[in-house]
């Protein structure tokens, strides 16, 4: 009796988390930018709070400024900095995951052109939740000064962001 | 300096004023590493943007910061200089007499134009320098800078020691601040050498 029933019931799992998908979960992603470079600087990073209301984690970011993006996380180690690609990054539930300076953030690789202050820089986060299901963040997120201080600016505002399902 | 000390300098008449800055410096109390009397870390060799060739040296009579990093770095080293320009702007009508060096690791890729063009970004003033693979080494060597390229994707990054370290006026290491450092107490600590 269980194993005929099985297929029915991970059918109506699958369409239940589509429909959750789509429907019901969110992430918010708020103050995010993008380090400005100066002509001929190869790479630079993004920076966000994110805050998922199911369990979730950031499987890949995606841009067509560069040639490559990856979720990076920064670990300090005996005054030695390490920067390391991960290949995800969890969001708890109702928690900010905030990615700054001196901890996680999205780096760019191989950027095809400079990217200027005040440029709006398209990109895609995919988020996967506990059930399995995908979804598409689209957000834009602006360019500030290559020296922004570490500090979080008081003006930053929560971003406007578009998703859909995948 | 100590009694006996002075009495011998005392004694040797005109020479106590040459001596002023060659002696023993007196141990500092930073929230950063007292790295007072050091054996290492005395002296660089490398280039700037316009092809000259800077050592400490050139930098006496001024509090010299220097920072090794590289500038694809999204993270840490424009963190870094970003709290160079607050240390700065902290240090008031002091400012001029603090010069801020960006010393590359990664001169394969840091072309001495970038270098310029990134240290200009956070200051006008600020320096970047460079030397070729085997001068870098020799400096990170000097300085206890550790530094290695780790592939990621079809490129690398650096790992790489996140100190700024601080020479005298004199041209004598003597502070190391470590990167979480806030850049009040690094001024704390950079004001004891400007006394």
């Amino acid at each position: 009796m269980k194993f005929s029933i099985k297929p029915i019931h991970s059918a109506l799992i699958i369409s239940a988390a589509l429909f959750s998908a789509s429907a019901n979960a969110a992430v918010t992603v708020e103050d995010a930018w993008v380090r400005a470079t100066v002509e001929g600087q190869q790479a630079t990073g993004a920076f966000m709070k994110l805050t998922s209301d199911t369990d979730g984690k950031l499987v890949k970011a995606k841009s067509d400024i560069s040639k490559s993006v990856e979720i990076h996380e920064m670990a300090m180690q005996d005054d030695i900095m390490k920067m390391r690609q991960i290949p995800n990054l969890d969001l708890p539930k109702g928690e900010v995951v905030e990615l700054k300076p001196g901890s996680y953030h999205i780096m760019f690789i191989d950027l095809h052109n400079q990217v200027k202050e005040n440029d709006e820089i398209a990109l895609q986060l995919v988020v996967e939740n506990n059930d399995g299901s995908k979804e598409t963040i689209d957000i834009k997120a602006p360019a500030k000064p290559l020296a922004k201080p570490a500090k979080g600016s008081m003006n930053d505002k929560p971003m406007q962001m578009k998703k859909h399902g995948q | 300096m100590n009694q006996k000390r002075r009495l011998v300098l005392t004694g040797l008449g005109v020479l106590p004023l040459m001596l002023v800055g060659c002696g023993k410096e007196k141990p500092l109390v930073v929230h950063g590493k007292d790295l007072t009397g050091a054996n290492f870390g005395r002296d660089f060799n490398l280039q700037g943007p316009n092809g000259k060739h800077y050592t400490v040296n050139d930098f006496k009579g001024k509090v010299l910061m220097i920072f090794f990093g590289f500038t694809q770095c999204p993270d840490v080293c424009p963190t870094a200089l970003a709290r160079a320009v607050e240390i700065k702007e902290l240090l008031g009508k002091d400012a001029d007499k603090l010069q801020v060096v960006f010393i590359t690791i990664d001169p394969e890729r840091d072309t001495p134009e970038m270098l310029e063009a990134y240290t200009g970004a956070f200051d006008p003033s600020f320096l970047g320098l460079y030397g070729t693979l085997d001068e870098t080494q020799t400096v990170a060597k000097e300085f206890k800078i550790y530094y290695k390229k780790v592939p990621t994707g079809s490129s690398y990054t650096m790992d790489h020691s996140a100190l700024s370290y601080v020479f005298d006026t004199n041209g004598k290491l003597r502070i190391s601040l470590p990167h979480a450092q806030s850049a009040e107490d690094c001024v704390e600590d950079i004001r004891q050498l400007l006394l």
